[in-house]
């Protein structure tokens, strides 16, 4: 198999193509179509396939990591929540008088508490830059202090798997608490509007999804050119001989803390557009099983191909709302079923495994023995 | 995992309740004191009254007429003469009144004691009554202060019984009530008693009243005081800050010196308790990781369906006791006993099924292992959920778990004690086998070098289908014990497998003693930390301080060096 | 530290009395050498004689109980991590071949070009016509030009050990720590090696590993003899050969 290091190969003008397609259809049938017509697309259907999109930036933002320097993060969970939990309490702030208790400064569940202030944690958040910032800057900052530590220790490889899933275990005990000034139990919720138009109208459901189609190409584009590039080469470097990589002069920590820290972003960035779409945020997002799944979106997809991971996680979640709704006794096992069938027997996933299917069917009959391919950029 | 945190929650609470009642105790029975002549005064009046219309009620002693007034007031004084009267009936009466059984006729205002549905006796003489309608009868109402005197009169009681335990029990209530009223008493009791442990109680006790007493002579009291400063415990020392407020001079130092050193006595128990929670906790962590410490520890894999291997473990003892319950019922007491080897060898099977379908094919790739066995984790969880329902499963406590007792200043439950027993036995068993039988030294073998075991004519693959089922048994005898103490739904395993990740790591991979320490230290380690930050920040402290400690030593608290792990 | 010590001030490499040992197996006790600037050495002895371990210490992969390691005369190997002393200029190859086998050939010789290892620089990195060049002439000089693209994964035991070596010339470093570069070469080859390594010793220094004793004499340079941790013998490849006590635990009679 061989690896393109174009920015563009044929999978990813696919993928783009396929999501600016989405970005113009979505508005035409979700908006301009009648309801009586076939093509009409039901709210409820927009808020869920801005969902998937969601997850498959999520995905992608794993991906980066696990598929490329083979870091297996078992708390990506935890880096959506946080960034989720940034929109929500944007979101709480703009309800202002509108809520149950018409507190215009405190949301609802902090007058219920009886607090007098709003907790220090919310200042400023009404701002949507600020909110903005902070959808980046938290779970990017969560991810460089993580990974400083860890990476300069030298945790790898199923340690570091254990600790990032205890990671998020932590955030989710600590955002359970009252005290902790996020909602506690309930989260965030009754979200009334995002920029000042209602997050409940069709239009700002449609905007909101197609949205979310564009950070998952910006996302895209963005993985992809670090992939591509040097560093890229280091990150692979990293995943198949650290130690090797080491022996070279590369400061190994500096590259897997740069990109697990990027990787973090953009999983808060897939959290925040999440959060108004679903329209409620609550601890159990960082729940350690909701990371797993996500890995095993990467993993269905196809590891270390980005495509496949966007991929796996549209298709996987499209089986959960299928499963959960016709059989709700048997997600369970099929999403356990799919875990254990995709590693036996798509160790590469999907997109893997048909890019190795294609590229055998290109290189053998013409060229019948040992000569190499040709030059990747060709190849592909 | 919300269970376990309540249990602890529950648990030091229990000392405190005694302290509170014992004062207002106190207060009621100084009351019934004052009162007690009135009291014989009026019942007599008011049975005089109706003594024409009786047909029994004349046979009865005066005073228990208290009982069927139908106030509460009344029913108090009853109680309190009864203590003292002599009656033979009287403790009788007591406990009938103490579980609702005592009744009486609202026309002839005769007491009776329901013995059944239909048959009382009388209450003073203990006849059998043949023509009353049972139906017509009223009970002798109780409330929170008649409880109370009902207690110190049943103590007071039971002070001559001539069951050691309940004269020890009764001069234990006399000490915590210290009621002057049964001085007397137990000054007899005291003369009497040839039980030597039961004299020391019941020397405690009065001293306890006299140490109150201000009518009592200094020496008297300061005595009082000495003996009553050693028994320390939380009784002890509300009686002592109460003589210390209650009077002056030497004998307010001496009780504020008291007052002081069981403070700091008590304390020090505390932590010994807390300490003791810890190693129960512990002892659970153990449990539930040591599984783990073999499939993980020692053969490397991640085996993320460990916690649903203790889930099955904690079901089989559910079925075990199902089938008891219903078929033999009078072997209940055994049914944990036979669960542990139904709940190894059922885990260990399903066990070594898991390893010959999935895992074998994924040895050298922990990641995908752990993807794979999540996914079987999930699998198990929802057949269990099919089979067995979502809701939680009913697990008793045989009868030697049940309960608690004192140990110094210790409140040992049953159940956790012999938590603790059984998970150093498992431990112990696992080192045996794995360090002396040829198993154990084969597995080492395959795990260390699996060609050159093989090599040698080792049969790796049985080797590691046995290990692995020798990590699930251990897995599912752990569930067993945990069914004690934890809620038996599909869930059980989910919230054990972090923690025991935790400690296996933490203790060092490949290091069953690391395990043990492991458990042992963060077991303590929240426990100490729960009464100052509470359980769930308790938790999270330990979590990141897990989190930080990786970062400084990676391979954890014992870590093995050398070329055979960096592989 | 006050006075100067001029055997360490005029060295590139000082080992002084250097002690290691894993779970308590002393592997090396009391190891000294000294490596002149340009000097190439070979270094033999037994299995298990600590050659690699010592290599593992001046990479700094494993950090010495006790004593001395220094490079250049001032750097302390000991206090600095791998890719600190591969940034001074010390470029191993590894007695099993690793190189990335998911990457070229072409992007290993890349990957180990002399050039900024700082993440950012290489975030946005080109690679200029010099770099080009000069992996063209790795390629070239490792007759590895044919198979540039191909996977370094799919590359025979001898074409890796190429690479290695290949890698290692692209690094460019001051001291080359070569561990057994000939194993699964064939006797051409070898001597290939051999005349490619006496080419490279001109302007660098080198230490190389090797049990082939042909290679070694082809390489004609000062030989040190290990075992058991520790120098046995040191000098001309003739003198060494002779010490009764090599001859007994390592030629053979
Ligand atoms: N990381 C390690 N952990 C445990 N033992 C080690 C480690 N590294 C080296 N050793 C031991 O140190 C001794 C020296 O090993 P070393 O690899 O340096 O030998 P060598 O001289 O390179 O042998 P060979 O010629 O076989 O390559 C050996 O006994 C080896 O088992
Ligand atoms: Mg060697």
């Amino acid at each position: 198999m061989q690896t393109s290091y174009d920015l563009l190969d044929r999978r990813g003008i696919i993928m783009l193509v396929l999501l600016g397609l989405f970005a113009l259809i979505v508005p035409i049938c979700a908006l301009l179509v009648p309801k009586t017509s076939l093509f009409f697309m039901p709210p409820y259907v927009v808020a869920l396939l801005g969902k998937y999109l969601c997850y498959a930036l999520l995905a992608l933002a794993l991906d980066l990591v696990w598929g490329y320097c083979g870091i297996l993060s078992l708390g990506h969970g935890a880096f959506f929540a946080l960034g989720g939990y940034a929109m929500g309490m944007y979101l709480m702030r703009q309800i202002g008088t509108r809520g149950v208790y018409a507190n215009a400064e405190l949301p609802d569940f902090m007058v219920f508490l009886n607090w007098k202030e709003l907790h220090f944690t919310w200042y400023g958040f009404q701002h949507f830059p600020y909110a903005a910032l902070m959808i980046l800057a938290v779970p990017g900052l969560l991810a460089f202090v993580f990974g400083w530590f860890a990476f300069r220790s030298r945790v790898t490889g199923v340690y570091l798997s254990i600790i990032t899933q205890a990671m998020t275990y932590a955030l989710l005990l600590s955002f359970f608490r009252n005290d902790m000034g996020f909602g506690g139990n309930n989260g965030l919720t009754d979200f009334k509007d995002i920029l000042g138009y209602s997050v409940q109208s069709d239009q700002t459901r449609v905007a909101l999804c197609v949205l979310s189609a564009l950070a998952l190409a910006a996302g895209y584009l963005l993985a992809r050119a670090i992939v591509v590039s040097k560093f890229g080469k280091v990150l692979i470097a990293i995943r198949d001989a650290e130690s090797r990589t080491r022996f070279l002069g590369y400061r190994v920590e500096n590259f897997k803390v740069i990109v697990f820290t990027i990787s973090a972003m953009m999983a808060g960035i897939a959290g925040a557009l999440f959060v108004p779409q679903v329209g409620i945020i609550n601890p159990s997002e960082f729940a350690p099983a909701n990371s797993i799944e996500a890995v095993i979106w990467v993993a269905v997809g196809g590891r270390g191909t980005l495509v496949g991971a966007a991929l796996g996680a549209i298709l996987v979640s499209f089986g959960k709302t299928y499963f959960t709704g016709a059989l709700p006794e048997y997600w369970l096992f099929a999403l356990g079923a799919l875990f254990v069938i995709v590693t036996l027997f798509l160790p590469k996933g999907i997109i893997g495994t048909l890019g190795e299917m294609w590229a055998r069917h290109r290189t053998s009959p013409p060229k019948p023995s040992d000569k190499p391919s040709n030059m990747p950029a060709a190849a592909e | 995992m919300t269970k376990r945190l309540e249990l602890a929650a529950i648990e030091p609470s229990r000392s405190f309740r005694s302290s509170t009642q014992s004062s207002a105790q106190i207060i009621s029975s100084r009351l019934t004191e004052a009162l007690a002549v009135f009291a014989a005064l009026v019942t007599m009046i008011a049975l005089s009254l109706f003594l024409s219309g009786a047909v029994r009620a004349d046979e009865q002693p005066s005073f228990l007429s208290g009982f069927t007034t139908d106030k509460f007031a009344d029913t108090e004084k009853a109680i309190n003469s009864l203590g003292t009267s002599g009656l033979p009936m009287a403790s009788a009466i007591l406990e009938a009144l103490a579980s609702d059984r005592l009744v009486f006729d609202p026309e002839t205002k005769t007491l009776l004691i329901r013995m059944s549905e239909a048959q009382v006796i009388g209450a003073a003489d203990g006849q059998i009554l043949e023509d009353i309608d049972v139906d017509t009868l009223k009970k002798v109402r109780i409330n929170n202060a008649v409880r109370r005197a009902l207690d110190a009169a049943l103590g007071s009681l039971t002070l001559m019984s001539p069951d050691p335990i309940k004269r020890l029990s009764a001069a234990e209530s006399a000490y915590k009530t210290h009621d002057p009223a049964v001085l007397d008493l137990l000054q007899q009791a005291i003369d009497k008693e040839t039980d030597a442990k039961v004299k020391r109680m019941q020397l405690a006790a009065k001293a306890a009243i006299q140490a109150l007493d201000p009518q009592a002579s200094d020496a008297d009291r300061l005595s009082a005081i000495e003996i009553v400063k050693a028994r320390g415990d939380q009784d002890a020392l509300s009686l002592l800050a109460k003589v210390a407020a209650s009077s002056e001079g030497s004998i307010k130092t001496a009780a504020e010196s008291g007052v002081t050193s069981i403070r700091a006595n008590l304390a020090l128990w505390n932590n010994v308790q807390n300490i003791w929670y810890g190693l129960s906790l512990g002892s659970v962590l153990l449990l539930a990781a040591i599984g783990l410490a073999i499939t993980f520890g020692v053969m490397g894999i991640i085996n993320m369906a460990h916690g649903e291997m203790v889930m099955i473990g904690a079901y089989t003892t559910y079925v075990v006791q199902e089938i008891i319950r219903t078929k033999f019922p009078a072997l209940f007491d055994y049914s944990l006993l036979m669960a542990v080897p139904l709940a190894f060898v059922v885990t260990a099977i399903i066990g070594m099924a898991i390893e010959r379908v999935i895992i074998r094919y994924l040895y050298g790739r922990p990641l995908e292992t752990l993807l794979a066995t999540f996914g079987l984790s999930l699998v198990l969880q929802q057949a269990v959920r099919t089979i067995f329902g979502a809701n939680n499963r009913e697990v008793g406590a045989p009868s030697f778990m049940a309960g608690s007792f004192d140990f110094g200043g210790l409140v040992i439950t049953s159940g956790r004690m012999w938590i603790i027993v059984f998970a150093l036995m498992v431990f112990g068993v696992l080192q045996l086998v794995l360090r002396s039988t040829s198993f154990g030294l084969r597995m080492r073998a395959v795990t260390q070098n699996r060609k050159m075991a093989s090599a040698m004519g080792i049969d790796t693959n049985r080797i590691d289908a046995l290990a692995f089922g020798l990590g699930s048994g251990i897995a599912g005898m752990a569930g067993v014990a945990l069914s004690q103490i934890d809620n038996v739904s599909p869930n059980l395993g989910q919230s054990y497998i972090i923690d025991s990740f935790m400690v296996v790591v933490f203790g060092g991979v490949g290091n069953l003693w690391g395990t043990l320490v492991g458990a042992l230290t963060l077991g303590v380690a929240n426990k100490v930390l729960e009464p100052f930050i509470g359980a769930v920040l308790g938790k999270i402290v330990m979590l990141i301080f897990i989190i930080m400690f990786i970062q400084k030593r990676p391979r954890g608290l014992f870590a093995l060096k050398g070329r055979a792990v960096e592989a | 530290m006050t006075n100067v010590n001029p055997t360490l001030t005029n060295s590139l490499l000082y080992l002084d009395g250097i002690c290691v040992s894993f779970d308590g197996y002393k592997a090396l006790r009391g190891l000294s050498l000294v490596l002149a600037p340009g000097e190439m050495r070979a270094i033999i002895g037994p299995n298990g004689a600590g050659k690699t371990t010592m290599m593992d210490i001046i990479t700094g992969k494993t950090k010495p109980d006790e004593g001395d390691v220094y490079f250049g005369g001032t750097h302390d190997l000991s206090t600095m991590d791998e890719a600190s002393i591969a940034e001074l200029g010390i470029g191993r190859k590894f007695q099993k071949p690793t190189v990335f086998e998911s990457h070229t050939v072409e992007d290993n010789i890349l990957l180990a070009l002399k050039a900024p290892r700082s993440p950012l620089a290489n975030l946005f990195n080109r690679t200029g016509p010099e770099q080009k060049t000069r992996i063209e002439e790795v390629l070239t000089t490792t007759r590895l030009k044919d198979h540039r693209h191909r996977l370094a994964a799919n590359l025979s035991h001898g074409q890796k050990q190429w690479l290695e070596i290949g890698m290692l010339l692209a690094q460019d470093p001051k001291l080359l720590l070569v561990d057994e570069p000939v194993a699964g070469m064939t006797d051409a080859e070898t001597v290939t090696t051999a005349e490619l390594l006496r080419e490279i010793a001109r302007d660098h220094s080198v230490v190389v590993v090797e049990h082939d004793m042909t290679f070694v004499r082809d390489l004609d340079v000062k030989v040190t003899v290990l075992h058991e941790g520790s120098v046995l013998a040191e000098g001309a490849l003739d003198h060494v050969s002779s010490d009764p006590r090599v001859i007994e635990v390592y030629l053979g009679r």
